[in-house]
């Protein structure tokens, strides 16, 4: 039986609704359901994947190279809050490296690494078309993406450590 | 510009409400052409308004819309909404600020085309969007504007949003047909074009936000209208989306024709206070750079102008760097940018912004001698016209026009590492 289909039957079927009723579209619900199940626990696990292929009638590689393609799709646990900080050209023009750098700093940790209660992954991202507003980051969990914009090392601290309490 | 024809929550606050947006006349175009028009004379009225597609190809929209093939069935509409250029952020504010002149938009062009389904496909960061403009689309098929038998009539139209998940090469339109399609996001090889074979192989518009926006309002005051803002081959108003070194960054709706000075030093205020300006990026990474002498600064920003000062107008993604850039650093950045983007289907592009990434880590890092910048020169060139799609292509303006305009750059950063 498919788990992923049995918990989730309403929002699979409007999923499923978008795109055309035969095979191809179902394909076209693969990135949806991948959201969806993200949603869940930050993370697409093995057994969602296989569920996802039996509904979308693609093989389970087909399932993992889509996840394996798509930045924002991880297929391993990881920690709860993702800060993604852009550092792309209009960014850095702005100060995004050295805010990227105290950020770190305060934190003791280094870019790509998570806080010891491994809550926070600190990482650096491409343009997330906030430009005008740099430094700015995006927060990555199970909860969504948020963007948080025009910031100081000590906003972001601050919502650091909120999101640590959490 | 005296009214906001894109931008226009600026003028109208509350127009994201679908209230305030029908008492400022929102939804009377789209009835207008369901009630009253055919759907071709729809399409010779965009093509008449000279409006060309804001996404950065700037080609003629109403001619895109003409090609598309009667014979096969049925038609799709995408908007694409993947704006992941650095430098740009102006569709994110039209759909977060207006977004139903956005979807008239979609709906006029997918009457336009004989669609009865349209997809706008939004990069995943801008997952907070998606969901309000789902609420939006539900608001609006509540209200007989979207869904069956629109104002009475036999047509039907619905609109689905469907979310990448971070890569930018889905907003080149084979990748993003892709995507939806439930595969890697990886460009086709092209003819043929998407008006001819598209999405799920069928007759599909693809077009950029922005230009969706501006259809609505061409249909209410028509296309003569249209064409007195701008440039007689570059009509219409256009949103720019300034960033980099200047005082105020912001998107800037203005008419196409405006120069680089205009914008840069009256509407963005400058550069920061103890800089002079350097250099400008007209279309975001994908960008030549212009030195920014007299000339370029009093350049138009249109499609025939910039080409003259050696670049392209783009997505008018306007990027500004001042004397403080050192212009090896900057391409550093840009290269990294494609390399992380490139797709890996084409060996051109996969294996070419690799090694261009490598050769400018060490040059930016004063690790080089002259030779390699030679190197990189060349390996930039053999990337060009070999590559299948833009990003490729796009990533080596940066590179080729850096070395070449701002040569003492290179040798600076030479001389010093091995002085």
């Amino acid at each position: 039986m498919n788990a992923l289909l049995e918990k989730y039957a309403n929002e699979i079927q409007v999923i499923l609704a978008k795109y055309p009723a035969d095979q191809a579209g179902k394909r076209s619900a693969v990135m949806p359901l991948m959201h969806l199940v993200q949603r869940e626990n930050g993370y697409v696990t093995k057994d969602a994947m296989q569920d996802i292929a039996e509904i979308c009638e693609i093989t389970l590689t087909e399932v993992a190279s889509i996840v394996g393609f798509y930045t924002l799709y991880y297929d391993k646990e990881t920690s709860k809050y993702h800060i993604q900080v852009c550092t792309d050209l209009p960014c850095a023009l702005r100060g995004a490296d050295q805010f990227l750098e105290n950020l770190c700093k305060n934190l003791g940790i280094k870019v790509g690494e998570t806080t010891p209660d491994g809550k926070v992954t600190i990482e650096s991202v491409m343009c997330l078309a906030g430009c005008d507003k740099a430094p700015m980051f995006q927060v990555q969990s199970a909860e969504g993406l948020e963007y948080h914009e025009n910031q100081t090392v000590e906003s972001a601290l601050e919502l650091i450590q909120q999101l640590r309490q959490r | 510009m005296a009214e906001y024809i894109l931008l226009r929550h600026r003028d109208i606050p509350g127009i994201d409400q679908i209230e305030t947006y029908r008492q400022h006349g929102g939804f009377e175009a789209l009835r207008k052409v369901v009630t009253g028009m055919d759907p071709d004379d729809v399409t010779n009225q965009v093509k008449a308004s000279g409006l060309r597609g804001r996404g950065g190809a700037g080609f003629p929209t109403g001619l895109k819309w003409s090609f598309i093939d009667g014979q096969n069935w049925p038609h799709y509409v995408v908007a694409n909404a993947d704006e992941s250029e650095p430098g740009t952020f102006k569709d994110r504010e039209i759909m977060e600020n207006n977004p139903f002149q956005f979807l008239e938009g979609v709906a006029i062009c997918a009457y336009a085309v004989k669609a009865n389904v349209a997809y706008i496909y939004l990069r995943g960061e801008f997952w907070h969007i998606a969901h309000q403009l789902d609420q939006r689309i539900a608001e609006m098929e509540a209200a007989g504007l979207l869904g069956d038998k629109l104002f009475g009539t036999n047509t039907s139209l619905r609109l689905h949003t469907h979310l990448g998940a971070g890569a930018y090469i889905c907003g080149e339109e084979s990748a993003l047909l892709e995507s939806i399609e439930g595969k890697l996001g990886q460009p086709r090889l092209r003819p043929p074009f998407p008006p001819a074979v598209g999405l799920y192989g069928k007759p599909t518009i693809v077009n950029n936000v922005e230009t969706l926006t501006n259809v609505p309002l061409i249909i209410t005051h028509g296309a003569e209208w249209y064409r007195s803002i701008g440039t007689e081959k570059s009509p219409g108003p256009k949103i720019f989306s300034l960033s980099g070194c200047v005082n105020r960054p912001g998107n800037y709706e203005l008419p196409l024709g405006t120069t680089f000075r205009e914008l840069i030093f009256d509407h963005g205020r400058g550069i920061p206070e103890g800089h002079t300006i350097k250099a400008i990026m007209p279309a975001g990474a994908s960008s030549s750079l212009i030195v920014a002498n007299e000339e370029a600064l009093d350049t138009p920003m249109d499609y025939e102008s910039v080409p003259k000062v050696g670049a392209q107008l783009g997505s008018a993604s306007v990027i500004v760097v001042d004397d403080s850039v050192n212009i090896a650093w900057l391409i550093n950045r840009t290269v990294h940018f494609f390399k992380h983007e490139s797709c890996g289907k084409c060996t051109p592009c996969r294996e070419g912004t690799y090694w261009m990434m490598h050769l400018t880590d060490r040059i930016s890092r004063g690790e080089a001698t002259i030779n390699e910048v030679a190197l990189l020169h060349n390996v930039a060139n053999q990337i060009k016209g070999k590559c299948l799609c833009a990003l490729g292509e796009f990533s080596i303006e940066a590179v080729l026009t850096g070395i070449e305009r701002f040569p003492t750059d290179f040798e600076n950063i030479i001389t010093k590492s091995t002085s």
